[in-house]
């Protein structure tokens, strides 16, 4: 509310204030950072300094062999290849999986506030319901469908059930920036002699580009964090990285190496951290339009 | 009474300069009217006596107390915003006690400074309504009845009427002049529009790029303007501007235009003549207000009068009055004619200019001779 | 010739037009159909389920209510619940308490506020599974906070919530509120900062502080925050399964279920499909009681 110059007193008070006001934040920027940074520092270090030396001590020796491991030649289960096999299964899955269903909720969004037609805002509605339903619900039917086509266990699966389910989402992304373009536009282009795919691959399509960067990104990071779908629609070969990383976290047998958990944990999270890190803004945004879903 | 003194203020915003150093002196009870086009600085330097925006040098007065460094609470001032400001979830009632809830005012006081403010300005059924319910109009009175309670020394005013129609506009125009008769406060007003400006203010401030360009009685800034950005801000249609060539000798002075349709001279009279002697043949603009460019005979008895022809590119009849839209020296011009003249697009018609009121400007500096 | 060339163009042009006309509804149809197969089509047969006495495999015999009264006959489905409840209020609660909070300090002029911000936020970018990885390390006894704070040089500093029945779900809230608390924060943030400034401003001259300007004009303004906020953190508590998978594998032995967990066990490990079924339809039951009158309002508010 102090955000624009409005004159205040002066005084040993206020200065007081401002500091406690910074020390707060600060140290509410330690509590969150905390994690990541032990995180980090631990994947660095070698079992034997994780024993003697303490939670928040920094590395002595940094040494990536406990990346080297979770990369390469960690266990998940019985298959010791690294998480490189997983990351490259969530890679598959979640690509085609963002480009389809962002194209496909770009289609449907315009479609359904551009060419009304009787029933449009019924469909929607209907379709908005997908993003709030608990997947619990849908979870035995989908494996029995996935297992009735073949799918189950496969890549495919994850992408058939993940564009699916992000319909939902990507439709109201597009359907609610759509709905703010005006429809003079859309009329121009009729008389102009354009048709459906032309107004919308040539006109609509370009103006959307920041909604499309919103839609992909969090699909992008929804896809790819997805635990539920992925523990519960494959088996060991084609588990997303997600699940990899739990399983080797879980596992009971042998020497617990907290290094190689950390470094496997942090390479999972890689690829969304960077695309948060680069497009914040654009994160933040989906985040503020999913608000109407969760 | 409490009058208003502003003494060299400067306000930055980072590297970009907007106030760049204006003094003021405002006099108790008096209404001035800041004007100037949007990003003119007007508006900063209304938040600015308001304690809204921190001052980067200079000082400000308000009933002789420095209060530079006073919050906007203790300033003994009330504003009323563009958008009203009203606030969202409150009643109208609740508006206007807000104030005086916080400085711990007692109820049945309270109770009593709402009755009156709303008789004042006709709201006493809006009061338990909420912003949302109101009209433009409505919001705009509650928002000068927030004002009006906390008894200020002086009035602010942030452009308060450009979110009305016109028709309302020009309502509350005259509300808020009888409410200063009344009230005689300290007032100072900010707008675009010249004519608000005119129609209410004791004193007018014509503000450009953080400056003040003049200050002076509405009359004086439109009949006297100092330069060429005040005499063609202030008034509507705006001022011709012809340029021309200085001729003549003596006290025999004249504009000489040309342009295609022939030669055109506008003779000075004396006082006029008087303040360019010795420039002959340099160029020279003149100034000459749509309504002195009229049909024959509408000029005083005694004026100097000046004729010339020009075809009519376009006629546009305002009710009372018909604007007559010509070309003259390279440059549209407009004339204003009464409405029972009969003139056709593309005929000539010839005009007549009272000369006295003409004014001329430097080329160079735009500065009034 | 002359008489069909146009009337061919004609032609051409009025089969034109349907397509136009229908092409809209074309796109829209299959998708629209997907979306009746796999959400309303699942749901309806998983309520079926619910009703028959499936176990292993589907079984479409219709034994009536039978597997709710099992269901709520299951001890564990009552830890679950009751998990759920304490969980879903703390996380909630504790959410809402920090990200306000951290929306309004960061609304005061704050220098480095975007990255400020940006370290807020982060953990929302990252996966239950990742960050709970690193929870487990930290609130692990014999390794993480407790050994921690006891080199510190005090022996008998005891924090084992982890492997603690009683505690375990104590810690999942503790995560959970570290992860969602930023969402909070932005969005009660973007709330702050669509307030018109002429209003803080009027505020300011009516002489109201801080603590009144926000307590009384702004956060009532950002009212409908707190409805979505809460909705959101509402939906991910009720569903909050990578959390608790993550951080404590619903143990120690069904210490921390919650029904998300619970149906997943019912479903895919000990393969009683019938129970799974009627726990994921009060799970949706649930979410729709507080959805749906949200919603109602939501699109009824939007029409007036």
């Amino acid at each position: 509310m102090s955000r624009k110059g409005i004159v205040r007193r002066r005084g040993a008070g206020q200065a007081a204030l401002r500091l406690l006001l910074y020390a707060v934040l600060v140290l509410f920027c330690l509590v969150y950072l905390l994690p990541l940074v032990i995180m980090v520092s631990t994947s660095l270090k070698s079992l034997g300094e994780i024993r003697t030396g303490s939670l928040i001590s920094l590395p002595t020796q940094v040494s990536l062999d406990a990346w080297l491991k979770a990369w390469g030649t960690a266990c998940v289960g019985v298959r010791c290849k690294g998480i490189a096999p997983y990351m490259w299964n969530s890679v598959l899955m979640v690509v085609p999986a963002v480009l389809i269903s962002t194209l496909l909720g770009a289609v449907n969004g315009y479609a359904l506030t551009k060419w009304r037609f009787r029933g449009a805002d019924v469909i929607f509605a209907l379709m908005l319901f997908g993003a709030f339903i608990p997947f619990q619900i849908v979870l035995l039917p989908m494996a029995r469908t996935l297992g009735l086509f073949g799918l189950a266990g496969t890549t495919w699966g994850l992408v058939l059930v993940h564009t699916v389910y992000g319909l939902a989402f990507t439709t109201l992304f597009f359907r609610n920036f759509f709905v703010s373009v005006s429809d003079g536009i859309v009329q121009a282009a009729k008389i102009d002699g354009a048709g459906f795919f032309p107004i919308f691959f040539k006109l609509m399509l370009p103006m959307a580009v920041p909604t499309i960067v919103v839609t992909v990104i969090w699909q992008f990071t929804n896809i790819w964090n997805d635990f539920l779908f992925g523990s519960a629609f494959t088996v060991g070969d084609s588990n997303p990285v997600t699940v990899a990383l739990n399983n080797i976290v879980a596992t009971s047998t042998g020497v617990k190496e907290y290094n190689v958990d950390m470094a496997a944990a942090i390479i999972a999270g890689l690829p969304t951290l960077a695309v948060y890190v680069l497009a914040g803004n654009y994160f933040v945004r989906g985040l503020a339009a999913g608000a109407v879903k969760g | 009474m409490a009058g208003v003194q502003l003494e060299k203020v400067r306000k930055s915003f980072g590297q970009n300069e907007v106030i760049k150093g204006i003094d003021l002196e405002i006099a108790p009870g008096e209404f001035v009217v800041l004007v100037g086009p949007s990003g003119c600085g007007k508006s900063t330097l209304l938040n600015l006596i308001a304690g809204l925006e921190t001052l980067s040098s200079g000082n400000i007065r308000i009933s002789d107390r420095l209060v530079n460094d006073v919050p906007p609470k203790d300033r003994d001032i009330a504003m009323v915003f563009q958008s009203y400001a009203l606030y969202p979830t409150k009643s109208v009632h609740g508006n206007i006690t807000f104030g005086m809830e916080t400085r711990h005012v007692r109820r049945d006081e309270q109770d009593q400074a709402v009755s009156e403010v709303s008789q004042l300005l006709h709201i006493e059924q809006l009061l338990d309504r909420k912003p949302g319910q109101l009209s433009g109009g409505q919001r705009q009175r509650v928002a000068m009845g927030r004002a009006l309670v906390r008894k200020p020394d002086v009035f602010l005013f942030d452009e308060p009427l450009s979110n009305l129609d016109a028709k309302l506009r020009i309502e509350m125009r005259t509300e808020i002049k009888k409410l200063h008769q009344r009230l005689g406060k300290t007032t100072i007003y900010v707008t675009h529009d010249q004519v608000e400006a005119m129609t209410l203010a004791s004193r007018i401030a014509v503000m450009d790029n953080g400056h003040i360009r003049q200050f002076g009685p509405p009359a004086e800034i439109y009949e006297d303007p100092r330069d060429l950005f005040v005499a063609g801000f202030m008034g509507s249609p705006s001022m011709n501007l012809v340029r021309g060539t200085l001729v003549g000798d003596g006290d025999r002075l004249a504009v000489e235009v040309r342009d295609q349709e022939g030669t055109v001279s506008f003779p000075l009279p004396a006082a006029l003549a008087a303040k360019v002697r010795g420039k002959t043949g340099q160029q020279i603009d003149l100034g000459l207000r749509p309504e002195i460019i009229t049909h024959h005979g509408a000029h005083a008895e005694g004026a100097m009068l000046s004729n010339f022809e020009r075809a009519i590119d376009v006629v546009e009849p305002t009710g009372p009055d018909t604007m007559l839209v010509f070309t003259l020296g390279g440059a549209e011009a407009i004339g204003r004619v009464r409405s029972d003249e009969v003139v056709e697009a593309g005929r000539p018609y010839t005009f007549e200019v009272n000369m006295d009121k003409a004014k001329l400007f430097d080329p160079e500096s735009g500065i009034r001779l | 010739m002359d008489r069909t060339a146009p009337e061919r163009i004609r032609r051409r042009f009025v089969i034109g037009n349907l397509l136009e006309r229908w092409l809209p509804k074309l796109v829209v149809s299959p998708l629209f159909a997907a979306s009746l197969v796999f959400v309303y089509g699942f749901i309806a047969w998983t309520i079926y389920i619910s009703f028959t006495k499936s176990g292993v495999l589907p079984d479409y015999t219709l034994v009536g209510l039978s597997q709710y009264l099992r269901l709520w006959s299951t001890p564990r489905w009552y830890v679950a619940l009751q998990n759920l409840l304490v969980f879903s209020s703390l996380f909630i609660g504790g959410c809402m308490i920090v990200g306000m909070l951290l929306a309004i300090l960061l609304d005061q002029r704050i220098r480095a506020e975007g990255a400020i911000r940006t370290i807020y936020l982060y953990p929302m970018a990252l996966s239950f599974i990742v960050t709970g990885t690193a929870w487990k390390w930290i609130l692990n006894p014999t390794l993480g906070i407790e050994t921690f704070v006891r080199g510190l040089g005090y022996p008998d500093f005891s924090f084992d919530w982890l492997v603690d029945p009683h505690f375990a779900i104590y810690t999942v809230v503790i995560a959970g509120v570290w992860q969602s608390s930023g969402y909070v924060m932005a969005l009660f943030l973007a709330g702050l900062r669509s307030v018109d400034d002429e209003i803080v401003r009027a505020a300011a001259i009516d002489g109201a502080g801080p603590v009144r300007t926000y307590a009384t004009i702004i956060l009532p303004i950002v009212r409908p925050v707190f409805l979505s906020a809460i909705i959101v953190l509402a939906h991910i508590s009720i569903k909050s399964y990578d959390l608790v998978v993550a951080l404590t594998g619903g143990g120690p032995g069904y210490a921390t279920d919650l029904p998300a967990t619970f149906m997943y066990a019912y479903a895919f490990q000990r393969s009683e499909l019938g129970l799974a079924a009627a726990s994921a339809v009060m799970m949706l039951m649930t979410v729709m009681a507080i959805i749906v009158p949200y919603l109602y309002s939501e699109l009824r508010g939007r029409r007036r």
